[in-house]
């Protein structure tokens, strides 16, 4: 064979070669990124976690009316593990081994992350979470990261900004009533109220748990009473949360201030349901109307979620998680597309390295994978005239305590006073 | 008043109004479970869906969730006889309805739940009344209506239906069903129907049970599993079948719940309500008031 006939078979060859290549390269980019996650679907903590997925459905959407990630589109794999902690090792193995997900993140909440977390450390992959607290505290896994602002000391930083507004009365508070559901959250927040209570020198008058399927609080409440604290921080999930504060105000509890841990006031089923019976309370927020200008881009994203929200039958207002879950995406969106790949140990080194803008504003995150500052706000409620959830849309029914860069007022104390 | 005197009469008072309610809870499942031999372990997924239908009709009506749920109780009395027809003819006519029964009815309370959760999604529901946020006071001691009002109507119920069975036809052979049921054949009744009633009347006080929850706690579809050991307690301590005992089984319950809670903290309250069912049947195996 001459080299003139060589030469232009090579040339068909190689020609064949490029397109071949370019057309895989094509059908590459055109090929999804699948993300996976177990989602509490059913059971408990359903409300949270139906507000999640709807959050995260609209930042796929977003992405994706943008062309989505790297040049490909971007889907969801998910299951619901029924709010059930030993649901979720099969459920993670399944989306690695059998739908063969690029990535996954974690679903609503510590119960669920934890579990997750062997699985994840064995296979080396970046782990982004869902307000999970604490949970790496146990694993210190360097490619975990969670998006719920507790700060590096999560249990500390979730409960320091009731701390903070106490010991802004004059005079300042002596004795405290901790008080908690027997649960892992409400054991975690009892945890960093008692630093708190050490670093401060408080007297503790009260420490007891109770089962989280009590019926009638009174009791626990008219204990608390008996020994007349100055504070009371509770710990709770939303049921127990709804019969504390019903049963605080049924006894007619008198303390300086009530309040700090309680999940399910951040929501709108219970702000109705509760209503006037809130005012007086202390309690963290993530966010509140009254920030509306320093979250500009907040309030776009609430208008899309309350739309769908509306429909599906969870959270209308979607103060609490749902932001935080679509900035979680934001996270992983710009973390992916400046690696330029999928590769976990780039993506946890450049989250590691690097600041993120997202709708609740910049994310750093600390060595442990924790918000490298606490942003939790701690809120009083006041003014709360019946029922109707359009009044938590508008200014005027909470006061920001702490932090100090968002701060709108001071603790209204005694909690009774606080009431009127 | 004393502040520990006053302590004490709450924590009575608390007990008492706690107990009722579970009395109202129990009260189906010691007709179902004690006087039928039906292990109705759906039980408290009726006891949701009264919640949500008083819940309904208070959030689109305005009405009272109590009143609602007595008025609407017909409808829960006619799904209980479907539900006993459907059990009878497949499992009690057959001889199988001891394990496949139980089956069943662990089906319905799945069945129940995730129809809920797909009707209604998972948020906590809750309903507004006029009473639900007042506290009556009488010095120290309080009387919040949240719980008077489930209490007053439960007691009416429980000593109702007590009357109603030992004073009409009916529920003496509902009684004598508990007892002998050829022997009821003997009599010319038939023993299948006085059963699908007395169901049904069990199905029916779940429904009113229902409404006193949502009263007195917000309510999601989930939340009636917590209820399946307490309704059991209390049916066993009480003793099988007998309505008093229900009710008295309620009430200790519910004053050693509250007593703990006050005195020696919340998390013992399950501890010593079922270490008093265990002492109790140790020294009185068929409970109470058990014949």
């Amino acid at each position: 064979m001459t080299v003139k006939k060589v030469l232009p078979a090579l040339g068909r060859w190689l020609g064949t070669f490029a397109v071949a290549l370019a057309l895989a390269g094509t059908a590459l980019a055109q090929q999804p990124l699948k993300i996976g996650f177990g989602m509490s679907l059913t059971g408990p903590l359903a409300g949270n976690g139906k507000a999640a997925l709807i959050a995260m459905e609209i930042w796929k959407d977003d992405v994706n009316a943008k062309g989505g990630i790297l040049g490909r589109k971007v889907e969801f794999v998910y299951y619901d593990d029924q709010t059930n902690p030993a649901t979720v090792p099969g459920l993670y193995t399944k989306l690695l081994d059998v739908d063969k997900v690029d990535l996954v993140v974690s679903g609503y909440g510590t119960a669920v992350i934890a579990p997750a977390m062997p699985l994840m450390m064995q296979r080396n992959l970046m782990f982004m979470t869902l307000f999970g607290l604490n949970v790496n505290s146990k694993f210190n896994y360097d490619r975990y990261f969670q998006i719920m602002p507790a700060g590096p000391e999560p249990a500390v930083g979730w409960t320091r900004g009731f701390f903070e507004a106490a010991m802004a009365m004059n005079p300042k508070p002596r004795t405290i009533a901790l008080v908690g559901a027997d649960a892992e959250y409400p054991h975690l927040a009892l945890e960093g109220a008692r630093v708190h209570v050490k670093r401060l020198g408080l007297k503790v008058v009260y420490d007891k748990s109770y089962p989280p399927n009590t019926t009638d609080y009174s009791p626990i409440v008219r204990a608390i009473q008996a020994t007349n604290p100055d504070l009371v921080y509770l710990a709770s999930y939303p049921p127990d949360s709804a019969g504390m504060v019903r049963a605080v105000n049924e006894v007619g509890l008198k303390t300086r201030m009530f309040g700090g841990g309680l999940v399910g006031p951040q929501f709108a089923a219970l702000k109705t349901a509760l209503g006037p019976l809130l005012n007086g309370v202390v309690n963290y927020e993530l966010y509140v109307p009254e920030l509306s200008s320093k979250f500009p881009f907040l309030e776009e994203f609430l208008k899309k979620y309350q739309a769908r929200a509306a429909k599906e039958g969870v959270d209308p207002l979607g103060y609490y998680l749902p932001p935080y879950a679509y900035a979680m995406m934001q996270v992983l969106d710009q973390a992916i597309t400046a690696t330029k790949g999928l590769d976990n140990a780039k993506l946890a080194e450049y989250m590691h390295t690097h600041t993120f803008d997202t709708f609740v504003g910049k994310v750093g995150f600390a060595k442990n994978g924790e918000w490298s500052e606490p942003r939790v706000m701690m809120v009083q409620y006041g003014g709360i005239k019946g029922n109707s959830v359009d009044q938590w849309k508008q200014r005027g029914v909470v006061t920001v305590l702490d932090p100090g860069p968002y701060k709108t007022g001071s603790v209204r104390a005694p909690f009774q006073d606080a009431k009127n | 008043m004393e502040a520990s005197t006053a302590l004490v009469i709450n924590a009575i008072i608390a007990g008492l109004l706690l107990g009722g309610f579970y009395a109202a809870v129990s009260l189906g499942i010691s007709i179902s479970f004690g006087m039928l031999d039906v292990v109705n372990i759906a039980h408290p997924a009726f006891i949701i869906l009264g919640s949500y239908v008083a819940y309904i009709v208070n959030d689109r009506f305005g009405f009272d969730p109590i009143l609602v749920s007595v008025v609407l109780s017909p409808l829960f009395f006619a799904l209980g006889m479907a539900l006993y027809r459907i059990y009878y003819i497949c499992f009690e006519k057959r001889g199988q309805e001891s394990l496949r029964g139980l089956a069943f009815f662990f089906g319905i309370l799945f069945i129940t739940e995730v129809t809920l959760v797909l009707v209604f999604g998972v948020d906590y529901r809750m309903v507004s009344s006029v009473y639900g946020d007042v506290t009556w006071r009488a010095g120290d001691i309080d009387f919040p209506m949240r719980l008077v009002v489930p209490f007053l109507v439960s007691v009416a119920m429980v000593v109702g239906v007590q009357l109603f069975l030992t004073h009409t036809f009916f529920g003496r052979a509902v009684l004598a069903v508990a007892q002998d049921q050829l022997a009821l054949r003997l009599m010319g009744v038939n023993p299948v129907r006085v059963k699908e009633l007395a169901f049904a009347l069990s199905i029916a006080t779940a429904g009113v049970a229902g409404a006193f929850l949502i009263v007195i706690q917000p309510v999601q579809p989930s939340i009636g599993r917590e209820y399946i050991g307490l309704v059991f307690a209390v049916c066993v301590l009480g003793g099988m079948g007998s309505i008093w005992g229900t009710l008295i089984g309620a009430l200790v319950l519910g004053i050693a719940e509250s007593f703990t809670s006050t005195f020696f903290g919340p998390s013992w309250a399950p501890a010593v309500s079922f270490g008093l069912l265990l002492a109790t049947l140790a020294f009185r195996p068929s409970g109470l008031f058990g014949r």
